[in-house]
Parts: structure tokens; C-alpha cells; sequence
């Protein structure tokens, strides 16, 4: 148990970054927010009405996982998630 | 710290069980009668040359027949659920559902397991009858009523159906749907249960909240997509399909109850009636990933054979939820009634 990470925090493609582990969220001023879940999203497209919340604003404009369209990663990604070309 | 010390008001009332319908054809008559009785001998199905997708008589006798393994019904005695006569009864009706089904969404030939989640992402993506469009801008307060009630008869047992399905995974799979399920079951907090959330907006609305009170009201085309999460539950065999339908509700789920939520607010309710779908919004946001990429990605990565069974369930669910909501948009439309009126089926 000693070298597991305490959080998690994974970029899911074309969405959202979720949370696991044991972490807790603060606002500008460092108050707690409520934390009404183990795993929560976290909107990571910019778009969110409700911050720091992920609430599905991403899909209404097709955000796009930065990682796919350019930025350099260290593990060669599976392409084959790749959204329909139609969107 | 904190101690939970008065129930919430949404606790369960005591002792509830709820009647069983009135019979809608030959169907529910031949079962409804045996189902009053002690467990034992049940007739064939009678036939029936109706729509095996969306048939009121069909889709009641199954749902009725599903529920025996939730909550049951007052008066039946609850040994009927494994008796072997009704498990059989209900094959049948499973067997001309599920053929439907197959006939009318299951792709052909095998699946290329690499393509399975695009695919997942272009069956969420295509566009369907804009029911939630129109619960945003347009319905009447009636209509939305009508709208609840029909959303009852799955959403006071939200979840359930695929709690079935969690024995029948293994490792990351497994993993992803527990994970989605503690939420949707409140992560330890019975007040924060979806279907208790969703009692509340019941509640709020001036409707009975009591589990199965508006069976009778409900047309075979709303009970359907329902039997469909019952069926691909308790069949181990139709375990992918079962992980397809739940990714597919999951991926369309946030935007659709953001529009509910905004629809409700549009009539003047507040956070009692628009809880359960403003919890929607966050909460399918992280299901939607989970279930996409761990569940259904996770069950590939195991068993790539499931493809072609994933995408199925993917397709069935969108089809039959894609014609419940056109039946309650024509309806509304036509001015006629989407519920049945109580006390009898206007198909009888
Ligand atoms: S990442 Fe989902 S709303 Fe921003
Ligand atoms: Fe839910
Ligand atoms: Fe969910």
C-alpha cells in the first residue's frame, strides 16, 4: 500500500480530468467545496457552468483532447478512440 | 465528523407494496390470473401478431414478470420467482422481444473490436426525437407531469437492472461499473440515492412517489427500454450487450437532463423537483467517461469477442429509448394522451 499514490488524476480522452483517491477541493479562498462523491470530473475544455465541475459543456463543442492534436506524450497513444470524423 | 441522526424525509415509506396492474390482453390475463394464485402451472404465451418492440400486453406481462425479482407486487407470492413455469412463460416473451431486437439493430458479421468505441461515440452522438429540447422550451406543466410519471417506472428503481450485471465482470470492467453504481446508489448516503432523488422531484410535483403506484398509467413503449436493462441484466449471455445499453445512457445522459432541469425551472420548481436532474448533469459527466472508456473499454480489452454484443445492446438501447420519446412527442403533439387512464388500457 506504502507506494500507491494517495490521488489519481486521469485526462480522459476528449473530456474531462477525474479524481480518485483521497483529496479534497478548495476554492480561491481555500474553503473546502463539498465533496459529495469518490470520484468527481473536473472540466478540463474551459467550458463548464458549473467550475470546477465537468458538466458535459465539452460535447456541445466537440472538445478536442489537446494530446491528440499535438502536444508530445511519453506513451504512444491508441488512436483508435477517435471520435466520428462527422462531428 | 458528522452524525446522521433524523431519516430524511425521502425514507422509504414502511410496508408499501405495490398492486399489480390490470391486465392489458390475453397476455397479462393468462399471467396476472395464475400470479394471484399459489406458484405452480402457467399456460403457453398466447399468441399475439402485435409489435413485439413496443406491444402494451407483451411488454406489461414482462415487466410484471422482471419485477418479481425487484420488489414484487402485494398478493403475489413471492416464490414465483423461481418457479419454472414463469421462468419459462417468461422466455417466451423474451424470446420475441430479443428477436425483435436482434432483427431490427444487431449488425451483422463480426466487429472489429478497435472500432468499438467510435462506434459507441457515433451512436451517442446521432441525433434523436428532441424530447428534452422540448421539456426545455415548450411542454405545459401537464405534459411534464405525464413526462415524470412515465420516467417512474424506471427511475424509482434506477441502477437496479445492472447491479445484476456486476457478478458476471472481472477486473477493470468490474471496477468501472461498481464505481458508477455506488454513485448512483448515493455512495453510502440513502438520501442521496438516485431514485430517492428522484421521489423527491416526484414528490415536489404533487405525484405519488410510492414505487410502481402509476404501473397501470404506462404504455408498453415506455416499459420496453426498461425490459430491455431487466433482460440484458439477468442473461450472463448478454453481458456485452448489457455494458453497451448502460454506456450509451451514460454518454447521452448529462446534456438531456440539463435540459429537464432547465425545463422545470422554465415552470417556476425549484431545487426539490430539479435535484435529481441537476445531479444528473455532474454525475453522468464522470459516468459517461467511466463507462465509455473503463466499462466497455475494459470488457473489450478482456474479451474482445464482446464487440458485436456491445454495440448491439449500444444500438437497442438508442432504438427503443429513441422511439419511447418519439411516441411521447406525437402524442403531445396529436393532443392525445401519452398515459393510459387508470382503471383500463385505452388499447383494450
Ligand atoms: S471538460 Fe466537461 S465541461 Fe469542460
Ligand atoms: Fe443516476
Ligand atoms: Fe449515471
Amino acid at each position: 500500500m506504502s507506494n500507491e499514490p494517495e490521488v489519481v488524476i486521469t485526462a480522459y480522452p476528449d473530456g474531462p480530468y477525474l479524481v480518485r483517491g483521497a483529496y479534497k477541493i478548495v476554492d480561491a479562498n481555500g474553503n473546502d467545496i463539498e465533496l459529495t462523491r469518490r470520484t468527481v470530473a473536473l472540466c478540463r475544455c474551459g467550458r463548464s457552468s458549473q467550475k470546477p465541475w465537468c458538466d458535459s459543456s465539452h460535447k456541445s463543442f466537440n472538445f478536442r483532447d489537446p494530446a491528440k492534436t499535438g502536444r508530445s506524450t511519453s506513451r504512444k497513444k491508441n488512436t483508435s478512440d477517435d471520435p466520428p470524423s462527422h462531428l | 465528523m458528522t452524525v446522521a441522526a433524523e431519516s430524511s424525509v425521502a425514507e422509504f415509506p414502511q410496508r408499501w407494496e405495490p398492486p399489480l396492474p390490470n391486465s392489458r390482453g390475453p397476455i397479462t390475463e393468462v399471467l396476472f390470473k395464475a400470479l394471484v394464485g399459489r406458484p405452480g402451472a402457467l399456460g403457453k404465451v398466447p399468441s399475439n401478431e402485435r409489435d413485439p418492440l413496443s406491444d402494451d400486453d407483451l411488454h406489461l406481462a414482462l415487466y410484471a414478470c422482471y419485477e418479481i425479482h425487484y420488489r414484487g407486487f402485494a398478493g403475489v407470492d413471492a416464490r414465483w420467482e423461481w418457479n419454472p413455469a414463469l421462468v419459462s412463460f417468461r422466455g417466451q416473451l423474451e424470446q420475441a422481444f430479443e428477436s425483435a431486437l436482434i432483427e431490427c439493430f444487431r449488425v451483422t458479421g463480426e466487429q472489429d473490436p478497435s472500432t468499438v468505441k467510435s462506434m459507441l461515440n457515433k451512436i451517442a452522438n446521432r441525433s434523436g426525437p428532441p424530447l428534452s429540447r422540448h421539456l426545455r422550451d415548450k411542454a405545459s406543466l401537464a405534459d411534464f407531469k405525464d413526462y415524470i410519471i412515465h420516467r417512474s417506472a424506471y427511475q424509482l428503481k434506477e441502477a437496479d437492472p445492472h447491479s445484476w450485471v456486476i457478478p458476471r465482470l472481472e477486473g477493470k470492467a468490474k471496477a468501472a461499473l461498481v464505481e458508477v453504481e455506488f454513485d448512483e446508489f448515493g455512495c453510502g448516503r440513502s438520501e442521496r440515492i438516485h431514485a430517492v432523488l428522484f421521489r423527491t422531484t416526484m414528490d415536489a410535483m404533487g405525484l405519488d412517489s410510492r414505487y410502481g403506484a402509476y404501473l397501470d398509467l404506462i404504455p408498453g413503449v415506455t416499459l420496453a427500454p426498461i425490459n430491455l436493462m431487466s433482460m440484458f441484466g439477468l442473461h450472463r449471455r448478454l453481458r456485452g450487450a448489457a455494458v453497451g445499453h448502460l454506456a450509451i445512457a451514460e454518454m447521452t445522459s448529462a446534456l438531456s437532463n440539463k435540459f429537464v432541469a432547465e425545463g422545470l425551472r422554465r415552470l417556476g420548481y425549484g431545487a426539490d423537483a430539479t435535484g435529481f436532474f441537476d445531479e444528473h448533469v455532474i454525475a453522468d459527466s464522470i459516468h459517461d467517461m467511466v463507462a465509455l472508456h473503463d466499462l466497455a473499454g475494459g470488457l473489450l480489452e478482456q474479451d474482445p469477442s464482446l464487440a458485436g454484443d456491445i454495440l448491439f445492446g449500444a444500438s437497442a438501447w438508442a432504438g427503443v429509448d429513441a422511439a419511447f420519446a418519439q411516441y411521447v412527442l406525437d402524442s403531445w403533439s396529436r393532443k392525445e394522451p401519452s398515459l393510459h387512464t387508470p382503471g383500463g388500457s385505452r388499447l383494450s
